[in-house]
């Protein structure tokens, strides 16, 4: 048991260091280093910008996409390769989230299910940032059962039509490209009737409008489209088989190790050390210091689980399933630690101006964020189903749509 | 980076396993549970003869000169199997505070005896209610005697010697504590068995009326290692935590498997899955920090203190979790003395107090991640 690289992984650590250490755009590190929740903003440029610049120097020193074959992008690294380089990216890494959508779902999906021309034309600029990807799955009637979707494609000669609604699509307002679930078929089950395709986001008849978000942020947006034409090599995989596409998109959106979730924990932990409230010291206080413990032994239990996922990638093992309960601890962390801070706060804690002095505002808007962090990618719910039915082996839910014909499943609740 | 047990440790526990099953099935620990036994002499005779008893002990010592990662994974495995014996008291406690603290003599009399299952040994440090503090120490030493009373004392009944914490001074300082060892059959204690929430592992109160005692280590030092005996416990036992919170998981699943309700398994149910998905989070989470706290323990890192704070809290948390959940996912059955869940239940909650409760670690591992970040 140590934490130490192979010798073949200190090289690549040291490699990659020093490509970090002579290319990175350091001129933005300090304002990096500080925002950790959320979507990231830049003071004077647009991130969408910056991140575009990054991503073109790292293809250009064949560090993009790294765990992708060479002729589509990437480096051809192994996955312990790809952990490392996130690891020394470290705040650089922040720069990466426009493309993380691409990177880690679109491009597995073309590269699975696309023709050898798509992915040396398309691969190849999505892995250095000219084109940005996004994925147009859920729908206003199919969240966690994505496969309820029903924006329809209809086949007309060598093209598909396109019409109606997805939501909550990230980047689709600064996407060139989107991996698209359609459903083709309405008169079988629901899961036999879709088939996916990509299409380029400046198509007619695609709309964006971005959504005014809970916490009064706007990352989001609803995707419309009217008579929007697809040609049809640009479906990927078989007709009626977009299920199964999607579950491999799905899978690679799940295998994302080394990137740590914000728990909230150090914040939390940095501002009870510092609060003065009349009986003292806020870490004083037995109550506080109770909580302080369990959400301590919680972040420091899911930085060593990612621990021992990074030990069987390093060992050329696949990590097991402990690497699900990520998002499902860190979500409701959040929110509980943004409530409990601003407890501390008293009647002033619902006060969330930036130039408030006892904490900036940031436990307020984390609590106002949180809601997000247990919904998106899976909600808590979704996520407690993976883990009792693949982890513990129990029983899928009773599905009584299963069987039927997606056009006869009811739409409406209390008739 | 290799944050995993090596293959020849995964052997071992596994080895430990297949004989835990065999030699320590749920009927082995209902009869130390039922009171026909104070604890399992076979068991202990067998776990002796594997070499368990002395897998952290140098070879010099009559040990199999292993180390802590190796009785780590044991541990874990005799949490899981609720084993009935004086095991951490005597290997966590007693091997620890000698292997810390003992003389060349001390050590060449009493660790070869607990690799061999010849001597059982324990922990003599509460004095009653509250946790562990020099303050709360009150039993004298005086002209190599000591006089007072310890309680409760993990496995004081059948124990063959102690390690005593006694007040050699009055200073009001952490220097007024000393350690002591004391032969038990040597007269001059009075042992009375008490009644506890787990019976497969005994408390008793010992009364030294002028007990002949000898230094361990240094005079005025015994609170700093104590403090040092104490996180290296809490590791090991974190890890009897983290076996017996998987055991209680596991049960849980097999009867939501098996448990027909409503028409349909129960483990169908989502009410009934998403408990036993959050006891698999428990169970991993703390098994995460247990193994930071193995590696901590085993290469005596500067972060031990921490990490011994953080497994602590962890595994406390996850078995006591684990546990209660299996009984509720059992229902009726689970409340019954038939079912084992009671077992874990009883277990779970005892360890969570055994080196000091949950709130005295926590409060513990906040002291310590501030000194961490002073420095």
């Amino acid at each position: 048991m140590n934490f130490d690289d192979t010798p073949q992984e200190a090289e690549f650590r040291s490699t990659a260091r020093k490509w970090i250490d002579a290319n990175a755009p350091k001129k933005y590190e300090a304002e990096l280093s500080k925002s950790s929740l959320g979507r990231i903003r830049l003071e004077k440029e647009e991130i969408v910008d910056v991140g575009k610049a990054w991503q073109k120097k790292k293809a250009d020193g064949g560090w993009a996409c790294l765990h992708w074959p060479k002729e589509y992008g990437g480096r051809g690294a192994t996955p312990i390769e790809k952990v490392i380089w996130q690891q020394e990216e470290g705040v650089y890494g922040k720069l990466t989230q426009p493309f993380q959508i691409g990177e880690g779902m679109c491009g597995p999906t073309v590269m699975a299910f696309g023709s050898e021309a798509h992915k040396r034309h398309y691969l190849p600029k999505l892995a250095s940032g000219e084109h940005i990807w996004c994925q147009l799955f859920s729908e206003p009637a199919g969240g966690s059962d994505v496969a309820g979707l029903r924006t329809r494609a209809e086949k007309n000669g060598d093209n598909w039509i396109v019409n109606g609604q997805k939501i909550w699509t990230s980047g689709a307002h600064y996407s060139d490209y989107g991996l698209l679930i359609t459903r083709t078929d309405p008169n079988v089950p629901k899961h036999k009737g879709l088939t996916m395709f990509f299409l380029d986001m400046k198509s007619k008849g695609v709309e964006v409008r971005p959504i005014k978000q809970a916490n009064g942020m706007q990352e989001f947006n609803e995707v419309y489209f009217t008579d929007v034409v697809i040609p049809d090599h640009q479906r990927l995989g078989a007709v009626g088989d977009g299920w199964n596409v999607s579950l491999t998109t799905l899978m690679n959106e799940r295998m994302s190790i080394g990137s740590r979730l914000a728990t909230g924990f150090p914040e939390m932990f940095e501002f009870c050390s510092s609060l003065m409230t009349e009986d003292g010291l806020a870490i004083d206080d037995p109550a506080t210091r109770s909580r302080l413990a369990s959400w301590a032994v919680k972040a420091s239990g899911l930085k060593y689980t990612s621990y021992r996922a990074i030990s069987s990638l390093s060992k050329g093992e696949r990590p097991g399933p402990e690497n699900s309960i990520g998002k499902l601890v860190s979500g409701t962390m959040l929110q509980d630690i943004a409530s409990y801070a601003m407890d501390l706060q008293g009647a002033a804690g619902e006060l969330a101006g930036a130039d408030e002095e006892m904490a900036r505002g940031q436990f307020q808007q984390m609590l106002l964020s949180a809601p997000s962090m247990r919904i998106a990618g899976g909600t808590d719910e979704i996520l407690r189903n993976i883990i009792a039915e693949r982890v513990l082996g129990l029983p899928g839910d009773i599905r009584v749509d299963k069987d039927v014909p997606f056009n006869k499943i009811p739409t409406k609740g209390r008739v | 980076m290799n944050f995993d047990f090596s293959d020849e440790q995964k052997q071992m526990r596994d080895a430990a396993r297949k004989f835990l099953a065999e030699k320590c099935p749920p009927k082995a620990v209902r009869a130390v549970l039922d009171g026909k036994a104070s604890y399992d002499k076979e068991l202990w005779k067998g776990l002796a003869e594997m070499g368990f008893l002395g897998v952290a002990i140098p070879e010099a010592f009559g040990g199999a000169g292993a180390g802590h990662l190796e009785l780590c994974v044991i541990a874990e495995e005799i949490g899981r199997a609720l084993a009935p014996v004086p095991f951490s008291s005597t290997v966590y406690l007693a091997a620890e505070a000698l292997l810390l603290a003992g003389s060349e003599a001390q050590k060449r009399k009493w660790l070869p005896k607990i690799a061999s299952g010849e001597a059982i040994g324990t922990l003599a440090l509460f004095e009653g209610k509250g946790n562990p503090s020099p303050k709360a120490i009150k039993l004298q030493a005086s002209g190599g005697t000591l006089n007072g009373v310890k309680k409760p004392v993990p496995d004081g009944a059948v124990a063959d010697f102690a390690i005593v914490a006694a007040r050699t001074g009055s200073s009001g300082r952490d220097s007024d504590i000393s350690l002591f060892l004391v032969d038990l059959k040597a007269g001059g204690v009075e042992v009375k068995s008490l009644t506890n929430i787990d019976p497969t592992r005994g408390q008793a109160e010992l009364t030294f009326k002028n007990a002949k005692a000898e230094p361990l280590g240094t005079a005025g030092e015994g609170w700093g290692l104590l403090t040092q005996v104490l996180d290296r416990a809490a590791v090991l036992l974190a890890f009897e935590q983290v076996g017996g919170s998987d055991r209680a998981l596991e049960m849980g699943r097999d009867y939501a498997l098996d448990r027909i309700a409503f028409g349909r398994p129960i483990g169908s149910f989502q009410a009934v899955k998403h408990m036993l998905a959050d006891m698999y989070v428990s169970a991993t989470l703390a098994r995460s920090n247990c193994y930071y706290g193995a590696w901590a323990l085993s290469t005596n890192a500067a972060e031990l203190p921490e990490a011994a704070a953080s497994a602590r809290i962890s595994a406390t948390q996850a078995f006591q979790h684990c546990s209660k959940n299996n009984i509720q996912v059992h229902g009726g059955m689970g409340f019954t003395w038939e079912f084992d869940c009671h077992m874990y239940y009883r277990r779970a909650n005892a360890t969570a107090l055994s080196l000091g409760s949950l709130s005295y670690w926590e409060d513990q591992l906040i002291d310590r991640m501030r000194q961490k970040n002073a420095a």
